[in-house]
């Protein structure tokens, strides 16, 4: 069976994109959220916000991009219900395939879909005045941290999709993780927030991240933030392929 | 690699019956549903497995799919152990489940290409555009599956069921649901399968359609298979009083609620 991993799961991941290409809202809705926030925060509050940088588009479209691959799992989550739903999933368990490639394929569609949306998103924020002198590495770098954070929460995401009872339990679980960045340094630096907001600010995975991104888009050094970046991305993407794993397993038991 | 994996997906596997299920129990939480099934299906047969409501048959059904594993006994599908060579009995069966299993954002031809590849079948077009013509969906072929009839569907389903001629398909309540045309739709098609030589499986609650279908019927009950014969032999089942006392000759509807004691009022339709 596993020699037909890779076959059965580029034939599923054809699927799965030929639903998004046919039903190409699902990426516009996902990208209409962030950009909203975007045109909200840079033409409204953006005025009154003290970043210390000249630009606040800049400063904030790190913060949007993660955003936007947040709100974009969220649709994985619902692809993968709809199909353990109307009885297609059970027709491909029941079939000599690599089962676990019916699981890949929603995955890697997530990760297509997901840089969609981001490829939109920059595209608007270009628009709206963002600029950054980073190089072809940089641009690497930031890509490289984007996928590794939609892969992680798109295993996160598998985990509703395949336990949810309810369209809406299969994509609620997002809401938590689109409103993470509120409390982070995307919009705001987090040294102006009172202290027990703060400290969580300050030690959990979005601000590490959105530090990074931000470090590499203004040519800064990174530090330390991108390695906290990259460590909390894997972990989590370790994590929730754990439990994904595991209640895949309860599924098909 | 083994040379093993490299056969066909048709797997001619064996000699004796095509479904050997004996002892099989499952319990989900507190709720026992199957408290000892014992079913043999000769090959080439269409059998139908009947019974109410939550009787356990889409549990047998699973179980026999490999989608679902028994607390106990042992089950054969195509002579292959369903818990220990689910591999080989996947290569042997195909599963028509209760909602039809289809791709609705996929066109009906898109949909049995799909199935074809997944088999890794050759010239997968090829299969498809042959499928079509079979279950008159040749016109449709090119629309997609959300535009379908309940009827159209199901036919869809039973022939993404045959890609790959696996000589076991289980059809759980493949009428459901459906209007009373689409149902002799989906019965034609059935027919025409066991006309191949496939082995069918059928669970349905609906009385004529066993008395339609299937060569045996077994009823279960209760968890347990409690009568397995031909249409002839389950109404010798039925006391020679009650047919000296009726008309005409018990129809199998009689022989199932008699024997699973429900009140007729509730089966009459």
């Amino acid at each position: 069976m596993r020699r037909h991993f890779l076959g059965d799961t580029a034939v599923l991941l054809g699927r799965s994109l030929r639903h998004i290409s046919r039903s190409p809202d699902t990426i516009i809705t996902t990208a209409v959220m962030p950009i909203a926030f975007m045109l909200l925060f840079v033409y409204v509050f953006g005025g009154a916000i003290e970043t210390g940088t000249d630009s606040y588009v800049n400063y904030l479209l790190p913060g949007i991009l993660l955003i936007t691959i947040a709100s974009g799992i969220s649709y994985t989550a619902f692809r993968l219900f709809l199909d353990m739903q109307g009885g297609i999933f059970e027709r491909f368990q029941s079939m000599p395939i690599a089962r676990s490639g019916v699981l890949w394929a929603h995955v890697l569609t997530s990760l297509v879909a997901n840089v969609i949306s981001l490829v939109v998103v920059v595209g608007v924020a270009l628009v709206m005045g963002f600029r950054s002198g980073a190089g072809v590495l940089a641009w690497l770098a930031v890509a490289g941290i984007l996928l590794l954070f939609t892969l992680a929460l798109t295993w996160i995401a598998v985990i509703p999709g395949l336990s949810a009872k309810s369209v809406d339990g299969a994509s609620a679980f997002s809401y938590p993780l689109v409103f993470l960045p509120f409390v982070s340094s995307a919009f705001v630096p987090t040294d102006s927030m009172p202290g027990p907001v703060r400290a969580f600010a300050e030690h959990q995975p979005v601000t590490a991240i959105v530090n990074a991104i931000r470090a590499l888009f203004t040519e800064q050094p990174v530090g330390t933030d991108i390695w906290t970046a990259l460590a909390w991305c894997v972990g989590i993407l370790v994590i929730a392929y754990g439990f994904a794993i595991a209640s895949y397993r309860r599924r098909i038991s | 690699m083994l040379t093993a994996m490299s056969i066909p997906a048709t797997t001619s596997q064996v000699h004796g019956p095509a479904i050997q299920v004996q002892g099989l129990e499952k319990s989900f939480k507190q709720v026992t549903v199957l408290r000892g099934v014992d079913l043999a299906v000769p090959r080439g047969s269409i059998v139908a497995l009947l019974g109410s409501n939550g009787a356990g048959k889409t549990t047998v059904v699973r179980i026999l799919a490999t989608l679902l594993r028994a607390d106990t006994g042992t089950a054969r599908v195509n002579g292959f152990d369903v818990a220990t060579q689910a591999a080989e009995v996947r290569e042997s069966i195909s599963l028509t489940g209760q909602f039809a299993a289809v791709d609705e954002i996929l066109t009906g031809r898109e949909n049995l290409v799909l199935v074809a590849r997944l088999r890794h079948l050759r010239q997968p077009g090829a299969i498809a555009d042959e499928l079509l013509r079979r279950f008159s969906l040749t016109e449709a072929g090119g629309r997609r599956v959300a535009t379908y009839s309940g009827g159209m569907r199901r036919r869809l389903d039973i022939a993404m069921s045959l890609i790959g001629n696996p000589p076991v398909i289980f059809l759980d309540e493949p009428t459901t649901g459906l209007d009373p045309q689409a149902r002799i739709e989906v019965w034609q098609a059935v027919k025409e399968l066991a006309r191949g030589g496939t082995t069918v499986l059928l669970t349905t609650q609906y009385l004529d359609e066993a008395e339609q279908l299937a060569d045996r019927i077994a009823i279960l009950h209760e968890g347990r298979i409690i009568v397995d014969g031909t249409l002839d032999e389950l109404k010798k089942l039925l006391p020679a009083a009650e047919v000296e006392y009726v008309e005409k000759q018990p129809t199998l509807e009689d022989v199932f609620l008699s024997l699973v004691g429900a009140p007729k009022e509730q089966e009459q339709r």
